[in-house]
């Protein structure tokens, strides 16, 4: 399990590629792309566990993370401004400048 | 291949159809049975979620939003233990031969 | 509707009873959980009214509020829960965090649920269908834009559109921007410029010369 609170607003950060056979709640179309995080939502039972009849602990940090469009999609049609939020789980994260996994 | 209920990963042009229908009286109590069962402990939204998306690709994408919340109480009650199959169908056909 | 003639019932087929498959299924299941005990039709029926008593006027008039008092704006945006306490909503008592965010003529705020359908109910209600709709789910973070658009939105290049993918723990409310030439309307008649869509940001708020053309 990670460790508390890894990550600060204005850190960059990836989102791990995976594709687990549980429950789990971070899009597909976000996994393996890089944004900054911009505020730690707090900390929430897993939903990994939960889903499963698991006991949810222990909670984990949850990050609200924003993405470039123009890093998400290749063919976005909006300027380069434009952005995508996604709450994040931290053991969903590592730092951007890591080997992707 | 993401999953049927992964909506972002799954690309369309499709239009917004912004047509909204009442809802039927069974979709309200669907609803509200999942919460009822949800304060006595029994079912939480985490699991509804991965019952939702334990449904198949097609049955995913041909379901209205609360047939899905109407297969997924089925998957979880049965799963729980709380009522079986069979007990369902049985039900189904005495409530049609009444209503005969 | 086809008949199912054959006696042999598939789902999405009406029975004789005209209805569903899934609706009978789903009556088949709660007379089953209430016959064994597991719950009453009591408690069906008031979880029923207590979905159906929220609605977007809860949210249109927590808008309006902010639009009115700044100090308020100020506490809904930093910390929405003890804010609302403040008109009377009881959402600490809920697990669902929820989350306000500004719409200003720099940044617009969009808010969808990819993976199911999370939406700040205890504020707006039901969700519409259409945000529970495959298309919404998938377009609106692809092509949000275009997707407002289509609510008869266009955002300027300048203004910066922000997508909020409510997939987690917090449910996002978008406050929309005051609509010019509403100086002189009270808190009331400026909850009625504040519409569930603008709250989802796939709109702005009406402006009061819509509001009168449409009347």
């Amino acid at each position: 399990m990670a460790q508390t609170n890894r990550y600060r607003p204005g850190d960059r950060v990836r989102v791990r590629v995976d594709s687990p056979t549980h429950h789990f709640r971070t899009p597909t179309y976000i996994q393996g792309k890089q944004g900054q995080v911009v505020a730690l939502c707090g900390t929430f039972s897993n939903p990994e566990s939960l889903a499963h009849g698991g006991s949810g602990l222990p909670k984990i940090p949850l990050y609200r993370v924003e993405f470039p469009q123009t890093e998400v999609w290749a063919e976005y049609h909006g300027p380069a401004a434009d952005t995508v939020l996604v709450d994040i789980y931290e053991h969903w994260l590592d730092p951007a400048n890591q080997e992707v996994r | 291949m993401p999953k049927p209920h992964d909506r972002g990963s799954w690309p369309t042009d499709e239009p917004i159809d912004r047509d909204e229908h009442p809802h039927a009286d069974w979709e309200l109590r669907v609803h509200a049975l999942h919460q009822v069962l949800g304060r006595k402990g029994l079912r939480r939204t985490d699991e509804l979620r991965r019952a939702i998306e334990s449904l198949d690709s097609d049955t995913y994408q041909s379901l209205s939003y609360y047939e899905r919340w109407t297969a997924a109480l089925e998957i979880l009650v049965v799963e729980k233990g709380i009522l079986s199959t069979e007990e369902i169908d049985q039900k189904m056909a005495d409530l049609a031969s009444v209503g005969r | 509707m086809t008949e199912a003639h054959d006696g042999h019932q598939h789902p999405g087929i009406d029975g004789d009873d005209g209805q569903t498959y899934y609706a009978r299924r789903a009556q088949a299941i709660e007379a089953l959980l209430v016959a064994k005990g597991i719950c009453t039709t009591g408690e069906v029926q008031l979880a029923m009214e207590q979905v159906e008593a929220r609605s977007p006027a809860d949210g249109a008039r927590v808008v309006a509020h902010a639009w009115v008092d700044a100090g308020f704006k100020t506490r809904l945006l930093s910390d929405p829960i003890p804010a609302l306490a403040e008109l009377g909503y009881a959402l600490a008592e809920t697990t669902t965090q929820l989350e306000v965010v500004e719409n200003t003529d720099e940044v617009h705020h969009l808010v969808v649920c990819t993976l199911c359908s999370c939406y700040p109910s205890t504020l707006l209600g039901r969700p519409p269908d259409w945000y529970k709709s495959l298309a919404y789910r998938s377009r609106a973070v692809a092509d949000p834009r275009g997707v407002m658009r289509e609510f008869g939105l266009n955002v300027a290049e300048e203004v910066k559109v922000r997508v909020l993918d409510s997939t987690a723990d917090l449910r996002y409310l978008v406050l929309p921007r005051r609509p010019a030439g509403t100086e002189g309307l009270s808190e009331e008649e400026l909850a009625k410029l504040v519409t569930r869509d603008c709250m989802i940001g796939v709109t702005d708020a009406l402006s009061p010369v819509s509001m009168a053309s449409s009347a």
